[in-house]
């Protein structure tokens, strides 16, 4: 199945974004190895160029790192990985509030509905 | 990386049509590259002219610093855009006159991928549909291990779910050190596994460029990019 990528970003940016989120949702733990980026490309069905950019780049930031002959792996700095949890959390929020004022409610209605829907569902 | 295909000042014509002007162009190796262009804008007769099935009119064409001749055949593998089997042989016949016919022919793997695409082999081209035809000829060129591979329009007749298997064909069965140049309309289709387009027209190359470098820039996909260069 390949992965879902949309047309107007560039390939080796939306791959790093699921990359991370994968590593953030915990379907890679912390200092497991990477599958190869031949592997990944052709999960993804993506040029193995691109794939390896998108490597490359992830390693710049540090969440993930290469050991010269045996490949890569996640980073095990588990902070790093939470920080990076928080800060996508804290944006999607915000995209969310955003949305709440589009619809024109304001963030004390959103909170009373947020509140309401929780509890709804338990 | 090197340079695996080299273009200087080539030029084609077709009695008083030219079909290339001045062409330029180097291609370095371990890419994918994408030929895109409207009908008749010269994707064919660039391709032809690799493989020698045309002489250039004026220039030069270097395949690994060679000229095209039987040193470049034996490094290029080519699925053309019209079929030259005889459709009296089984497929089983063709892939021993390939075996005949290239060193790099890797038999068993061709028969690999018959057996996931449930081809039969004892099967005789004449009794295949169009779509499964080419993915017989898909195989054939794929099953070598070449150093250049030229696909003109290798997705157009086969249904959406074997495009993608094509694809991933394409994807698993090469090397890093080869090249593909894939000429197609189905842009959207192949996008993802292009690292580089060309785009070219009227028989001259407007624009060459990562496909990354494109989205990037533009903000947009090269479908929908190819869509604006070349609105009618």
């Amino acid at each position: 199945m390949p992965w879902n990528l949309t047309s107007d970003r560039p390939i080796f940016i939306q791959i790093m974004d699921i990359i991370s989120l994968d590593i953030i949702s915990g379907k890679y733990s912390p200092g497991e190895k990477l599958p190869s980026v031949r592997d990944l490309a052709q999960e993804a069905s993506v040029n193995p160029n691109t794939m390896q950019k998108a490597l490359s780049e992830l390693e710049r930031t540090g969440l993930v790192f290469s050991q010269r002959t045996s490949g890569r792996f996640i980073t095990e700095d588990v902070q790093m990985i939470e920080d990076l949890k928080s800060q996508k959390a804290k944006e999607k929020i915000k995209e969310f509030l955003e949305n709440m004022e589009k619809l024109g409610v304001n963030h004390e209605e959103t909170i009373a509905l947020v509140t309401q829907t929780l509890k709804g569902e338990q | 990386m090197s340079t695996i295909l080299e273009c200087k000042d080539l030029c084609k014509s077709y009695g008083s049509k030219t079909a290339l002007h001045n062409v330029n162009l180097a291609i370095e190796s371990g890419h994918i590259i994408g030929l895109l262009g409207p009908n008749g804008s010269g994707k064919t007769t660039l391709i032809k002219l690799i493989n020698g099935l045309l002489t250039p009119s004026s220039g030069q064409l270097y395949i690994n610093q060679n000229p095209v001749g039987v040193e470049s055949k034996k490094i290029v593998s080519y699925l053309p855009d019209h079929t030259y089997l005889e459709s009296n042989l089984r497929v089983r016949d063709v892939f021993s006159y390939f075996c005949d016919f290239y060193e790099d022919f890797e038999e068993q793997r061709a028969y690999d991928m018959l057996a996931k695409l449930n081809i039969n082999p004892s099967d005789r081209l004449k009794t295949m549909s169009k779509g499964t035809k080419e993915k017989v000829q898909l195989i054939l060129v794929m099953s070598r291990r070449a150093k250049l591979y030229v696909l003109d329009e290798p997705i157009a007749g086969v249904d959406p779910a074997a495009r993608d298997y094509i694809l991933n064909t394409i994807l698993s069965n090469y090397d890093e050190e080869a090249t593909i140049l894939i000429s197609t309309h189905l842009i959207s289709d192949i996008e993802n596994i292009l690292d580089q387009v060309i785009f070219i027209r009227q028989g001259q190359i407007c624009l060459s460029s990562s496909v990354d470098a494109i989205r990037q820039e533009q903000g947009k996909s090269v479908d929908a990019l190819f869509r604006e260069v070349f609105r009618c």
